[in-house]
């Protein structure tokens, strides 16, 4: 095969696999983590979505017209993956939901010693009841405190928003945000709903502040927020910093493989010393009688 | 393991031997007997309640506080405590300090019976504990996380702690070449368990490296795993001394001759304590200047935190060298117990107490934890005094060089 010949065959080969990426990138949707912007300025308090996700997740369904819960703030529970808090605030009342961030770089996924708490592919962090030790590390970890335990259960769950993955892996959107009727919530890739929220402030400066809940929190979360106040006003916790959770650990972990080898290592060297010194010295002692 | 490998004094076959030494060998209406046995039979209802009904039928765990007592205190507080025996094997197998070697079985058998005793408090903890075997056998390793690692130190370092103790069970049972074995890989065993004591120690700090934001900040820092371990040196030498003084009053007995010299060990052990101690002061007193510390004092987060390191490290520290310089056996005991205090307060006040510091609803353990704790250690001191009084321990062991 002279080198023409080569670089035309090259050459096709290169263009085969250059068209197979394009075909795949055709679906970049499956590549990349999905989220939901909140709009907290759309919100209207009706609570559909907490109907909606007790309904579909098979768990608590509030009875909204009478249970008054929103005279006092509530967190999720292990009968409630998310609910709908109101916070009086300058600019009149403001309705927060409140669930699972599905953060990218998840601290629960990274304490879980099982793998039970796991990333999907699609973004969700869901949760597996056949592995899970129920060693509720995950909830010392999640700086959101999301994973709640069944803590009146000889067989106890944990019990966190799984985003609908099921219904996203059917091609439907979480319960929640079909449900709201005030276009509140919307449902998509990271990428989108950020440029979603941009515009919106940008369009409407007087009505957002210029900050969007998740795009940097812990390393960036799958659900983002609009506001038209500060966000310490409306429960979120804003002490948490940028850096994704799982580095704190990193450099322990990695000192673990160094140390296991390399400490091993240091005390035979050490021993073999000491050995040697208590040698040295029995011959001192001895000298002169082995002479 | 065949029959003719025993001594000629153990004409009875293995098996009925060991059915022999089952039985009860001291007084059977002992103080501890009768104020232990209503505690271990009232904590198996309590157990039998946490089985069935959930752990928050007999805990006051909750949503905001996962982790209790049974951890804070049993786990994280009581393997630090147990720290002796890594130090110990270090200084005379790999050191070779022939002058510890009367302490080491002694030392070890606490360590390992904690371990289990401790471990075993982590497994009634566990919601579904007979999913444990997930992370052990290989269909769910979830490498990425420090309590993965945690688990599996824990269990190669009490593996390591029965190797470093089964010389002694087996000249218990006269058998001699398994002896012979077991004691040519004491001495690799006991350079693994260093290693993994290094690594499980600084683990526990490190379990709480994401509770960033949770623990207040006066606890809080990057280096808490070194500071785990750390303490863990000073804790377990203060340990050593506490045990040994209790033991040497309590089992005089059935200790020999060699054994029965502990005070003279004392004064070692306490230098190696104060020194490990002061590093440890020296490294806190960096990461409160270093981080401007001084604005968090004033309210009783600051009392606490100067209470734990000024009262419960620094002077401990200094009574240690105040003993040692005045052959004051009184003053280093002492020193030992207010060190062990300090280690606890701060191993609760990072799992407990200064966790969610900010939290109106404050965790506070229920009787029934508290309870079973103590059923834990009650059961663990019947199992000690059982193999003390059986096994070479405190005593060398007849016709064994």
């Amino acid at each position: 095969m002279d080198r023409r010949c080569f670089l035309k065959t090259s050459g096709a080969i290169g263009a085969t696999l250059a068209c197979g990426s394009a075909s795949a990138a055709e679906t970049p949707a499956s590549k990349e983590f999905v989220g939901v912007l909140v709009d907290t300025t759309r919100c209207i308090g009706c609570r559909a979505c907490e109907v909606a996700c007790g309904q579909a997740n098979g768990m608590l369904v509030p009875d909204v017209e009478k249970d008054a819960a929103l005279e006092k703030e509530r967190t999720t529970s292990e009968k409630q993956w998310m609910v709908v808090n109101r916070y009086k605030t300058e600019k009149g009342d403001v309705f927060v939901k409140k669930q699972c961030m599905h953060c990218w770089q998840p601290a629960c996924t990274a304490a879980c010693l099982t793998n039970a708490m796991f990333k999907t592919q699609e973004g969700p962090v869901i949760w597996n009841a056949d592995k899970c030790m129920g060693c509720r590390y995950c909830m010392v970890s999640c700086p959101y405190n999301i994973p709640k335990f069944e803590y009146n259960e000889w067989n106890p769950d944990i019990q966190k928003c799984t985003m609908c993955y099921g219904r996203i892996k059917e091609g439907k959107r979480p319960a929640c945000v079909e449900a709201c009727p005030a276009d509140a919530l919307m449902f998509g890739q990271k990428r989108d709903l950020m440029e979603i929220a941009r515009v919106r402030i940008y369009n409407h400066p007087r009505q957002y502040v210029r900050h969007i809940y998740g795009e940097q929190e812990v390393g960036g979360t799958g659900w983002l927020y609009l506001a038209s106040v500060p966000f310490e006003q409306l429960g979120f916790p804003m002490h948490l910093g940028t850096t994704p959770y799982p580095e704190y650990t990193k450099e322990f972990l990695y000192s673990v493989p160094i140390l296991d080898f390399g400490l091993p290592t240091l005390l035979i060297g050490l021993k073999l010393l000491v050995d040697q010194a208590g040698r040295n010295k029995h011959e001192d002692e001895d000298g002169e009688v082995s002479r | 393991m065949s029959t003719t490998t025993l001594p000629e004094t153990r004409p009875l076959g293995m098996l009925q031997f060991v059915l022999k030494e089952l039985k009860p060998k001291a007084p059977f209406l002992t103080p501890f007997n009768v104020i232990s046995i209503p505690i271990i039979l009232v904590g198996l209802v309590i157990l039998a309640v946490r089985f069935t009904q959930g752990l928050g039928s007999v805990t006051n765990l909750n949503q905001e506080f996962p982790w209790g007592f049974w951890i804070g205190f049993d786990v994280v507080t009581g393997v630090a405590l147990a720290g002796g025996a890594y130090v110990i094997t270090f200084v005379v197998y790999v050191l070779k300090v022939e002058r510890y070697h009367p302490i080491v079985r002694v030392t070890v058998l606490n360590g390992f019976l904690a371990y289990l005793f401790y471990a075993g408090g982590l497994f009634l903890d566990l919601g579904k504990p007979w999913h444990i075997i997930n992370p052990m056998i290989g269909n769910s390793f979830g490498y990425n996380s420090v309590l993965f690692l945690v688990a599996w130190h824990f269990a190669l370092y009490m593996t390591a702690e029965l190797i470093e103790f089964s010389p002694a069970i087996a000249e218990w049972l006269g058998a001699r070449r398994m002896r012979r074995f077991l004691q040519s890989i004491t001495v690799g065993t006991v350079i693994a368990g260093f290693t993994i004591s290094t690594l499980h120690q600084a683990g526990l700090g490190a379990l709480y490296l994401m509770a960033k934001g949770k623990i207040h900040p006066l606890w809080y820092t990057e280096f808490m795993p070194v500071l785990f371990f750390v303490s863990s040196i000073f804790a377990g030498i203060s340990m050593i001394i506490v045990e040994g003084t209790l033991s040497h009053r309590v089992l005089k007995d059935h200790m020999d001759a060699e054994h029965g010299e502990f005070d003279k060990l004392i004064f070692g052990l306490a230098k190696g304590a104060a020194l490990t101690m002061f590093a440890y002061y020296f490294f806190k007193a960096l990461i409160f200047i270093h981080e401007h510390h001084w604005n968090l004092m004033g309210d009783r987060w600051g009392n606490l935190y100067l209470l734990e390191i000024l009262g419960l490290t620094l002077v401990p520290c200094f009574m240690f060298a105040y003993g040692i310089r005045h052959r004051s056996l009184g003053v280093v005991r002492w020193a030992a117990g207010l060190a062990i205090l300090g280690v606890v307060l701060n191993r609760l006040n990072i799992s407990l107490i200064a966790f969610n510091w900010f939290s109106p609803n404050h965790y506070v353990p229920s009787w029934q934890e508290v309870w079973v704790t103590a059923m834990i250690i009650s059961c663990e001191i019947w199992v000690f005094r059982w193999v003390v009084m059986r096994m070479p321990v405190l005593r060398k062991a007849t016709g064994f060089d």
